[in-house]
């Protein structure tokens, strides 16, 4: 936890009791399919549970991030703990007011102009009347669309739109927030807007929950983090233990899918990468700064002097850390007939803790490639610091005196 | 690993904010210290739970202010005559059935002043259509905010209620218009006050349900088209186009007088004052078992409305000539006994309405 937001003997704000959450899904709606499926109703309904057995606490002023894949359960938890919907088995109790950030401008409603809007939307997050009025010109300051605040939102461009709903919804004052994936939509000023607001949030101790697919987020946000998995709780920790885990179950997913190789073109690169250190030693743990060797096979299918071949590193945001073929290093390859082993070697990977995916791939001077592996191997780089970014590069910290 | 960072106190850029703002935090959680602890969305106990709701609808009434604002607003957004449209629906309804049964069947010849005691009715029947056929669909219509934030839902039944009571108000001046035009206003007297019980007891009435339509229509679309047919059917159980004694003398002196009520079908102008206190006069049979269905008929809580409305607002029932369809029993006892019933129904309806809508989000 992170100094100064200790919320050790601060007061539990939300209390999550054992809840779980069963969906049943029916197949029929109308009146009639009920009737004619009387008997058979209870056959055709299936049991989905979204969430099983899950117990947290939140203290006031903490900032908790739920993680997971798709259909986890993040969302139904948030949704629970807003008290829009019930869970089956277990109890939430919270206290302080909640606003919940589900979704911007949900209660925008296309016909009213941006004024009523405005006011009909910051109603239902909690605001009288009085506090509009007395926020309204700040609102719409914020929101920077004063010329179009009287204009039905139906004729409003999606930005505008999520920037009025934006401006109304950080205006609310609530003792415990939740936010789903709301920072995920909107250009990079506006999302910066949204991270700032969250942190002001931060400081003025509210009580966060927010769901969210962005790690980074995770790291720079969260006190504390759920990870969970098809309805359980997988982790409940640091935001490094969280993440660790959701980058490992991603991982074993990504190689399953790897796996599906086209054979076409005269060249092929050969599964597995082989990921070693400087001293040829496979391995898959490496520290900042280390040396790192890729090598992989390459068989032809015809003899062939049209070759380059290629090596990329990227992380788990797909974001590319480094990549470079033969043609770019200005090398010329032999001919080639039958089987050669490609290897690269790096004296140093200046790179931050996380997980790093590896793509091969061959391919003729001018022209489509003739195969890649996409991902097919990957490593994780283990610090004990914790940064952001993507380039390790520890600076020194000096407080100069006055 | 992350104590070990932080302990040394270079943290990445991230997170300087947390370092940065220590104090506030303190501040803010010695308040939620002072707040309750309250369970979320608990399982409503069946008898109690009431008034909680109460409160808590209450605590969001400038929301449900907002609401009702925004249902008129949206209404006839974008139409050239806009809120004339409220006035425009009954006007021409008004006008179709004073032509067909006022003209066509001859009505309008025995009932003085028919169109005002045609439009006392209607101006009734459209509250309550407004507020059942409202409140039917308005969880589905407003799935979007259902899904997505927490009030409480009976707002969005109440909100319908809210809107279409505004409506009322406005066509009440439709009426006040004819008044002036005829030159013939109602009667003051103690009857007047009938037109604020009857209010009531229909209001309580169509709310308790639409409590019950809206949060049923969540699970089983078909209410929202058995509503509209149902509304129908009531439309004609109810003496609205046509008079009350219509249905009295049919039943009640058809076994004894069928010639009576033969000739009731033709008019009224050749026969014996029936309806009122006089109806004993004019129906010499009382010991039919049709009486029972008679009284059925009139413990529609609709009819009771709509007889009241007509008894108080429609001077042509103070007329000689009026005086046989103008119902004289005891409204007053009436409508109390179902003020009381209707206020038991909301108690219920709500209830039903707060085990329902605990799924109302997972099954839109």
């Amino acid at each position: 936890m992170p100094p100064g937001r200790s919320v050790a003997g601060s007061p539990t704000v939300i209390r999550i009791n054992d809840v779980s959450k069963r969906f049943k899904i029916y197949k029929d709606k109308s009146l009639k399919e009920r009737v004619v499926n009387f008997r058979r109703s209870r056959d055709h309904a299936e049991d989905f549970w979204a969430l099983r057995n899950v117990s947290a606490e939140v203290g006031a002023g903490e900032t908790l991030g739920l993680i997971g894949a798709n259909g986890s359960g993040k969302s139904t938890l948030l949704k629970i703990i807003g008290g829009i919907l019930t869970p089956s088995e277990g109890f939430v109790e919270r206290r302080g007011r909640l606003a919940a950030l589900l979704e911007l401008g949900a209660g925008f409603h296309g016909d009213l102009t941006g004024r009523e809007n405005v006011y009909l939307n910051a109603s239902i997050l909690g605001l009288t009347t009085k506090q509009i009025d007395r926020y309204f010109d700040e609102i719409v300051d914020f929101s920077g669309i004063e010329e179009f605040i009287d204009t039905q939102v139906k004729f409003y461009s999606s930005g505008m739109y999520v920037r009025l709903a934006f401006a109304v919804a950080v205006h609310v004052d609530p003792e415990i927030l939740l936010v789903d994936e709301v920072l995920a939509v909107g250009d990079e000023p506006y999302q910066r807007k949204c991270m700032d607001k969250i942190k002001q949030f931060q400081r003025e101790g509210r009580t966060i929950v927010f769901v969210t697919h962005g790690l980074d987020q995770v790291r720079q946000l969260c006190d504390r983090v759920i990870m969970l998995d098809h309805g359980d709780v997988k982790v409940n920790g640091t935001p490094i233990d969280a993440i660790r885990a959701f980058r490992d179950q991603y991982d074993e997913q990504e190689l399953a899918d790897s796996q599906l190789l086209e054979e076409h073109g005269r060249l092929e690169c050969l599964s597995p990468i082989r990921i070693l250190d400087l001293n040829g030693n496979p391995t898959t743990r490496f520290r900042p700064g280390d040396g790192l060797a890729i090598e992989y096979d390459v068989r032809s299918h015809k003899p062939t002097d049209d070759w380059d071949a290629g090596v990329q590193i990227t992380n788990h945001l797909d974001l590319t850390v480094y990549g470079v073929n033969t043609r770019l290093m200005d090398i010329t390859l032999p001919p080639i007939d039958g089987r050669r082993t490609i290897r690269y070697a790096f004296d140093g990977i200046p790179m931050v803790e996380g997980q790093y995916f590896i793509t091969v791939a061959v391919h003729p001077r001018v022209g489509p490639e003739y195969h890649r592996i996409d991902r097919g191997a990957s490593f994780k780089v283990y610090s004990d610091t914790e940064d952001d970014g993507v380039i390790y590069m520890r600076p020194k910290f000096d407080l100069l005196p006055d | 690993m992350a104590f070990d960072t932080q302990t040394r106190g270079d943290e990445p850029h991230g997170k300087t904010h947390a370092t940065a703002h220590g104090a506030a935090p303190g501040h803010r959680s010695g308040m939620v210290r002072d707040l309750p602890m309250e369970r979320v969305s608990a399982k409503p106990a069946f008898l109690r739970g009431f008034i909680p709701t109460v409160q808590d609808v209450w605590a969001y009434r400038e929301l449900l202010g907002q609401l009702v604002r925004k249902e008129l607003k949206i209404k006839y957004k974008d139409s050239v005559l806009g809120f004339f449209w409220t006035l425009l629906r009954p006007l021409l309804m008004l006008l179709v059935y004073s032509i067909a049964i006022g003209t066509f069947l001859g009505n309008s010849k025995n009932i003085p002043e028919f169109g005002v005691f045609l439009y006392t009715g209607l101006l009734a029947w459209a509250l309550f259509t407004d507020i059942i056929g409202g409140c039917t669909g308005t969880i589905i219509s407003n799935a979007g905010l259902v899904k997505k934030v927490y009030f409480p839902r009976e707002l969005f039944p109440l909100s319908v209620v809210g809107a279409a009571f505004i409506n009322f108000l406005l066509q009440f001046v439709v009426l006040i218009g004819a008044y002036v035009v005829t030159w013939h206003p109602p009667t003051f007297s103690t009857d007047l006050l009938l037109v604020p019980l009857a209010v009531l007891v229909m209001v309580f009435f169509a709310f308790a349900l639409g409590l019950v339509l809206g949060a049923v229509n969540v699970y089983l679309r078909d209410v929202e088209y058995l509503v509209e047919v149902t509304l129908l059917l009531w439309f004609w159980m109810t003496p609205i186009v046509y008079d009350w004694t219509k249905v009295h003398n049919k039943m009640v002196c058809q076994g004894g007088n069928s010639l009576a009520a033969v000739r009731g079908l033709q008019g009224y102008n050749h026969l014996p004052p029936i309806g009122s206190v006089k109806s004993e006069n004019a129906c010499y049979i009382t010991d039919n078992h049709l009486i029972h269905v008679f009284q059925i008929y009139l413990a529609n809580p609709m009819a009771n409305v709509v007889l009241a409305f007509q008894r108080a607002l429609w001077p042509g029932g103070r007329t000689e000539k009026g005086s046989p369809f103008y119902y004289s029993g005891d409204l007053f006892i009436r409508l109390g006994v179902l003020l009381g019933v209707c206020v038991v129904l909301v108690w219920i309806a709500q209830r039903i309405f707060a085990r329902a809508q605990g799924n109302f989000a997972q099954e839109l």
